[in-house]
């Protein structure tokens, strides 16, 4: 069953379309992720999905109510955790959370009797009643996660959740996301951590330009778009070792600055050619291919800044 | 551009909007009262009892009396213009506490409704401690007939408001509000009769006095505080909520297109 769905979705600001007609369909239970560079609509995808932008074409439902139309009713289900914390500064913890009940139309006995569980949930119990201001940025971050829960969505959207956020804290929040996951909640999160997405997500979509450009599991991109293997070759020889090797060893050869990154199904058939070449100043690295690498081969190596 | 135009959808879901700022008002009431309070009370009794000395009667009463009057209305517009720029501007663009609010199932016509009315009742707050110092001091000739300035007070905390979220609404930072302060603010403490009756003022002054709407809350307040009833109330309450309702209608549209596009 589809939880949302988007159809032929556009948006545009000034002359440039920032959504260039996009379809959507997100399954009850999964985690559907939203990747792209900085600037490819991601969350204005977002902000068109809560309906908190007008689309200028396309049609949208969410939890079954028609958006922007019924955008309203449809956010009584959903809980969101935006890019950039906007917790109340003149508030504690606790009453973060009870503020944030009341405009769900919760009485404030409601909010009161969800909240322990709320801050257990987000590691907070000791915070309760401390001030926004010495919370730490992954304490921030919890308690958003938390306040996004204060309604008991079915939906959850994420904006970048683990941006800006230590190893400690990120994995945290992934078990927090695995843990909703695991009772039933829909979410729909963007990143560009090609990390998060391939543990967290079931299903992916790239975006760029306001497009979709690619779509499917995980397992399924990485199979689909690029090679299995990728050695990348770095040192004073590199450049030589391309001309005189790699070109014919490599599937497809690219080069990033100093390091060539070889892309071909036969990771050992490359390295051993490299090993052969000991002392031409070359040194490597050989992995499998991930989805950073899909990523980057549907995207470019473009900064987007 | 016209669809962010169309008229306000009114809601009671602007409550928790207004509980919101109330229970951040509450953890800092003792710094807000004294500042609502205090201030306007020091200048009301400094110059009241200072110049008073100096002046015979003016208007007909005390020259403290006649201060009193001028200093609700003044303290109810500067109070109603500082929480809808300052205050606003720190929850719209700063805290992004509007942008919070409207991931919940609230729309931007709940979160200005809830502005709005919480402006008003705070600067309700400011009119009605000056208005206590009245009593208190007996600056009144009856207690009946100065009621009424209550709801005065709400229909100008309406009418600050509504002209003060349009400069919220186009303003890039807290700087810009220097422009509205100088140039509509302090000209109307000094051109509606707050501290001197206007028609001190040459003729043209005097002209643009009457169509400036704290004239209009004066012109309200000081013949009620004197047990008299106005002259013109009509006229007088439609001027104020005239600026009020337009200028909350366009403040509604442009905050639409800010932060809605």
């Amino acid at each position: 069953m589809d939880l949302l769905t988007a159809r032929g979705l556009r948006k545009r600001y000034g002359g440039q379309e920032v959504v260039a007609g996009i379809d959507l369909a997100v399954r009850k239970g999964e985690c559907f992720g939203l990747l792209g560079p900085n600037g490819a609509g991601k969350t204005t995808t977002l902000r068109l999905l809560l309906g908190l932008a007008e689309p200028d074409g396309g049609d949208i439902t969410v939890l079954g109510q028609p958006v922007p139309a019924r955008a309203r009713e449809a956010r009584i289900k959903i809980g969101v955790v935006p890019q950039f914390d906007n917790l109340d500064p003149d508030f504690s913890v606790r009453e973060n959370l009870l503020a944030y009940g009341r405009y769900f139309g919760l009485d404030d006995d409601d909010v009161a009797a969800r909240i322990p569980d709320l801050l257990e949930f987000a590691e907070l119990r000791h915070k309760a009643d401390a001030n926004i201001q010495t919370l730490s940025g992954g304490m921030k971050r919890r308690l958003t996660l938390a306040r996004a829960l204060v309604n008991d969505p079915d939906l959850i959207f994420l904006d970048e959740p683990t941006t800006g956020l230590d190893p400690q804290a990120r994995h945290m929040i992934w078990q927090r996301l695995r843990t909703l996951l695991g009772q039933g909640k829909t979410i729909v999160l963007t990143t560009h951590f090609m990390e998060e997405a391939e543990r967290l997500c079931d299903r992916l979509a790239i975006m760029d330009h306001g497009r979709l450009i690619a779509e499917g599991g995980p397992r399924q991109l990485i199979d689909a778009h690029i090679e299995p293997q990728v050695v990348e070759v770095f040192g004073e020889g590199a450049e030589d070792w391309a001309v005189g090797h790699g070109q014919t060893l490599c599937a497809r050869l690219e080069r990033a600055g100093e390091t060539l990154f070889c892309y071909t199904p036969h990771g050992e058939t490359v390295t051993q050619a490299l090993c052969e070449q000991a002392g031409a100043g070359l040194r490597y690295l050989s992995r499998p291919a991930n989805l950073e690498d899909v990523f980057i081969r549907l995207t470019g190596r473009d900064l987007r800044d | 551009m016209l669809k962010y135009f169309s008229l306000p959808i009114l809601s009671l879901r602007f409550v928790p909007v207004w509980r919101r700022n109330f229970l951040v008002w509450k953890k800092l009431a003792i710094p807000a009262i004294l500042g609502n309070l205090a201030d306007p009370a020091f200048y009301m009794l400094g110059l009241g009892y200072g110049l008073g000395a100096l002046l015979p009667q003016v208007g007909g009463m005390s020259y403290l009396a006649f201060l009193a009057s001028g200093t609700v209305c003044y303290s109810t517009m500067n109070s109603a213009s500082f929480e809808a720029l300052y205050s606003g501007f720190s929850r719209m663009h700063v805290q992004k506490t509007w942008e919070a609010i409207l991931n919940a199932p609230l729309t931007l016509d709940d979160v200005l409704l809830g502005e709005l009315a919480w402006t008003v009742s705070k600067s309700l707050l400011s009119g009605l401690a000056i208005l206590v110092i009245v009593w208190a001091m007996g600056l009144y000739d009856s207690f009946a007939m100065s009621l009424w300035v209550i709801p005065v007070i709400v229909l100008m905390g309406f009418c600050f408001t509504g002209m003060a979220l349009v400069m919220n609404a186009v303003s890039p930072n807290y700087d810009f509000f220097m422009y509205y302060f100088t140039l509509a603010i302090t000209p109307m403490v000094l051109l509606c009769g707050v501290f001197y009756p206007v028609d001190q003022l040459p003729a043209f002054l005097h002209a643009i006095s009457a169509w400036l709407p704290l004239t209009h809350g004066i012109e309200l307040v000081r013949p009620l505080m004197q047990g008299q009833t106005p002259e013109g109330i009509l006229r007088h309450v439609l001027v104020l909520l005239a600026y009020g309702s337009v200028g909350y209608y366009i403040a509604l549209g442009l905050t639409r297109r800010r932060l809605l596009k």
